[in-house]
């Protein structure tokens, strides 16, 4: 299964999300990495490591971020494990995070992660 | 290095709060705070290296912004110092186009990393025109000095250029139009850096 980590600048953000999927797909391999070390806002090269190791297998990792240094750390720890199968994925975070769960959780490949988060950043909520 | 370095990290958080000002002006605020927590982690490593090369020593300060600082500083002054420590490897003493190679090295990866370039107010408004002028006074046959207070004040003419520009990249670029007027932390911080270096050459 396809491990999923959410990287966002808020710790809580992060949890609050993986714990969203988890209600949709409570076997999916989702682990949050939020904040600095220290609980404050921020982005920690350390967490986003040690989150991807810790859903990491053969089957790869889906990474998704909320923005700016999330993306850029994400990018670095990326390169620094360099042959493995990491993906970072673009799109909305919550939403895409709980479609990603539930998709990674079906057997979905990750190859294919990115085409369901851009079809739920695509979805409408509101009916016009 | 070591005393450069050292110098940077006190520079840098006697203007800590200054640069949260600045930051807070437009985006998060944090840039100041973050920068200082980095670089004071950065001072605690340097007296463990004594005797290292420039090379090892930008490379570690790269490496420690990157897991330390926390904003988007981290990551691009992070690829910055990394980037110039692979041009200056095993190199003792640095000469004015060792200079030249690791500012352009530095500006390439802060680009690759940022997808940013000139103009969309970034600390690369006061690294750039910083970078071309220290090239062309090196080109020159400027010595170091000469070639480094030309770049100082180019960049002190970017990070003004920096309050007449709209941001488009990073944080401020969510509030458009209404960070004209305001002056760019990152290019204020990269100014401090390339200041600090003048001091101590």
């Amino acid at each position: 299964m396809v491990g999923v980590v959410i990287v966002s600048h808020s710790q809580t953000l992060a949890e609050g999300v993986v714990e969203l999927a988890k209600l949709m797909a409570s076997d999916a391999h989702i682990v949050a990495a939020g904040g600095l070390d220290d609980g404050g806002l921020g982005t920690s090269f350390e967490k986003i490591s040690n989150a991807i190791d810790e859903v990491y297998s053969d089957d790869g990792v889906a990474v998704l971020m909320d923005m700016g240094s999330a993306v850029m750390t994400t990018e670095m720890v990326i390169e620094s494990m360099e042959g493995r199968k990491i993906l970072m994925l673009d799109g909305p975070v919550v939403e895409g995070g709980v479609v990603v769960a539930l998709e990674a959780s079906l057997g979905t490949p990750l190859e294919e992660l990115q085409e369901k988060v851009d079809e739920a950043r695509d979805t409408k909520k509101i009916e016009k | 290095m070591i005393d450069i370095l050292k110098a940077t990290a006190a520079k840098i958080d006697e203007e800590k709060d200054y640069l949260t000002e600045l930051d807070n002006e437009i985006a998060d605020g944090d840039h100041g705070v973050n920068m200082a927590k980095g670089f004071n982690a950065v001072v605690a490593k340097l007296d463990a290296m004594s005797g290292k090369d420039i090379g090892s020593l930008l490379k570690t300060t790269g490496m420690t912004l990157v897991s330390t600082v926390g904003g988007s500083a981290g990551p691009l002054y992070g690829t910055a110092y990394m980037k110039a420590g692979s041009v200056l490897s095993g190199k003792n003493e640095m000469d004015e186009k060792d200079l030249v190679a690791a500012m352009e090295a530095a500006i390439g990866g802060i680009q690759m990393r940022g997808k940013a370039t000139t103009g969309e107010k970034t600390m690369l408004d006061s690294l750039c025109p910083a970078y071309d002028a220290l090239k062309s006074g090196v080109e020159a046959g400027e010595d170091m000095k000469t070639a480094l207070t030309k770049a100082v004040e180019a960049a002190e003419t970017g990070v003004e250029y920096t309050k007449t520009i709209k941001a488009t990249k990073g944080r401020a670029s969510y509030i458009g139009d209404r960070s004209i007027g305001h002056q760019d932390p990152g290019a204020t911080s990269a100014l401090y850096i390339l200041q600090v270096l003048l001091d101590n050459i």
